[in-house]
């Protein structure tokens, strides 16, 4: 069976190590909020200027002027710091946060993403998003494998305007778990019941398939 | 006005200058931290032919949106646009031309443009369509892309609180853009919720000395919210 977007998060959470800051892209990726292993800090950089968000506010607690970067109402964890733009870029592009999480609609075998403009449809921008990928070194993408109709997403060569050239090393989707190196998809894992000839059939761009591929652990 | 106090009593005097084809640095994160009263000042002003660089470009009826039915703004850089049905119509109807630069590469044109750095390297964009046009160059094997610095006839700001003399406290999340906007202008004009006597805000947290500021003015603000997300207490 394919990851459900619990799933999916509940596995990138898998890769979070105590002390981490990490930022988290819209959809998907805010889910792993949810999954932090008991015991372990993590700490969210939201790159309007917050590290160390917290959870949505209850009524009593909405602040206009605290949200993220997806414009929600929420809070500050304990020891949070706030900052302006350009210093929270700083972060972002000087390396520093641990781990990056962000969706995208295209990948390829160079590392390339595509995730924020589709040719003809209404371009609304991509945020912060190039320089995520541009600045962290350590960056998951979280996507479907292939679309409603079967097209798979992780290509030889990416159909879609680039937000960044070569910077992804590692997806996760819905169907397998996948390391980018020497121009290559590498087959990691699977979804529990999905088999590895599916993920084929459904990877367009060249694939390395191990012997063993193990199922994830969710 | 006199010696460093910056303080003006009225929109008019707090936008006064501002003319037809200028630039305006807006400072803002969505309807957070947004100049309200200075935007408003401007629609009702019709100055035309703005270029105005903010990250967003408001909504249909509030915050720089404001600023769309009227025809006000001749381009817009931002780094994420959506929104805004009347904005989405001149984009494609090809009446607004708008240039969308990743967000810290927009923070960063602004704190450069008030820093006096005409221009920086940057991996942000490699390889994408912002780099088109662009001076590219390999340091220490990393290619980066040149960007030119973004300064403004007048940069337009909210902060929290602020003293006569325009040294400037910004609040939580509604500080994002608005430090860089405000060393950006050749005229700053901050709209503030509260202004108090010089000496009574403490030195070490100032967040934007007054060097950077001209104008000041205590606003009324909603302070709308876009995504009102609650869990249950």
């Amino acid at each position: 069976m394919a990851l459900t977007r619990e799933q999916l998060a509940k596995r990138v959470a898998q890769e979070l190590q105590d002390g981490y800051y990490v930022n988290l892209g819209i959809g998907i990726p805010t889910l792993v909020a949810n999954y932090v292993p008991e015991g372990m800090e993590v700490m969210l950089q939201s790159e309007n200027g917050l590290l160390g968000m917290g959870q949505f506010p209850t009524e009593d607690e909405i602040d206009a002027d605290l949200i993220n970067a997806g414009k929600q109402t929420v809070t500050m964890a304990k020891g949070a710091s706030l900052f302006d733009s350009a210093t929270s870029f700083a972060m972002i592009r000087g390396g520093h946060v641990d781990l990056t999480v962000l969706g995208a609609f295209e990948v390829d075998v160079n590392g390339n993403i595509a995730s924020y403009m589709i040719p003809g449809k209404l371009i609304k921008g991509m945020g912060g998003a190039m320089d995520l990928v541009a600045g962290a070194d350590n960056i998951i993408v979280t996507m479907t494998h292939a679309s409603k109709h079967g097209v798979s997403k992780l290509l030889s060569n990416c159909s879609l305007p680039l937000t960044g050239r070569g910077c992804i090393k590692k997806v996760l989707t819905d169907l397998a778990y996948i390391e980018i190196k020497e121009g290559k998809f590498h087959l990691l894992e699977r979804a529990p019941g999905v088999s590895v000839q599916q993920i084929i059939e459904l990877t367009a761009g060249e694939l390395v398939v191990p012997e063993n591929v193990p199922e994830m652990n969710i | 006005m006199s010696g460093f106090d910056k303080v003006v009593t009225s929109y008019e005097e707090a936008m006064a200058g501002l003319e037809d084809n200028m630039t305006v640095i807006a400072g803002g994160f969505g309807l957070c931290g947004i100049p309200e009263g200075l935007i408003a000042q401007i629609q009702k002003m019709g100055t035309k032919g703005l270029t105005v660089a903010s990250n967003n470009c408001g909504v249909d009826d509030f915050g720089l949106g404001l600023l769309l039915p009227n025809r006000q703004i001749k381009k817009i850089i931002a780094s994420y646009v959506g929104e805004n049905a009347e904005f989405e119509r001149q984009m494609m109807a090809g009446e607004l031309e708008v240039q969308l630069t990743p967000q810290g590469t927009l923070a960063e044109q602004m704190r450069a443009g008030g820093a006096g750095i005409p221009a920086f390297f940057t991996a942000t964009g490699v390889g994408t369509p912002v780099a088109e046009g662009k001076e590219e160059r390999n340091i220490n094997g990393r290619d980066y892309i040149l960007e030119e610095s973004l300064t403004g006839d007048f940069a337009i700001v909210k902060a929290w609180k602020a003293d006569r003399y325009g040294n400037l406290v910004f609040r939580h999340t509604a500080r994002n853009f608005n430090p860089m906007a405000a060393t950006a202008g050749k005229i700053t004009v901050v709209e503030v919720e509260e202004i108090v006597e010089p000496g009574e805000l403490d030195p070490n947290e100032i967040h934007t000395p007054g060097i950077y500021v001209n104008r000041l003015i205590k606003g009324n603000f909603e302070k709308r919210i876009e995504q009102r997300t609650v869990r249950s207490a």
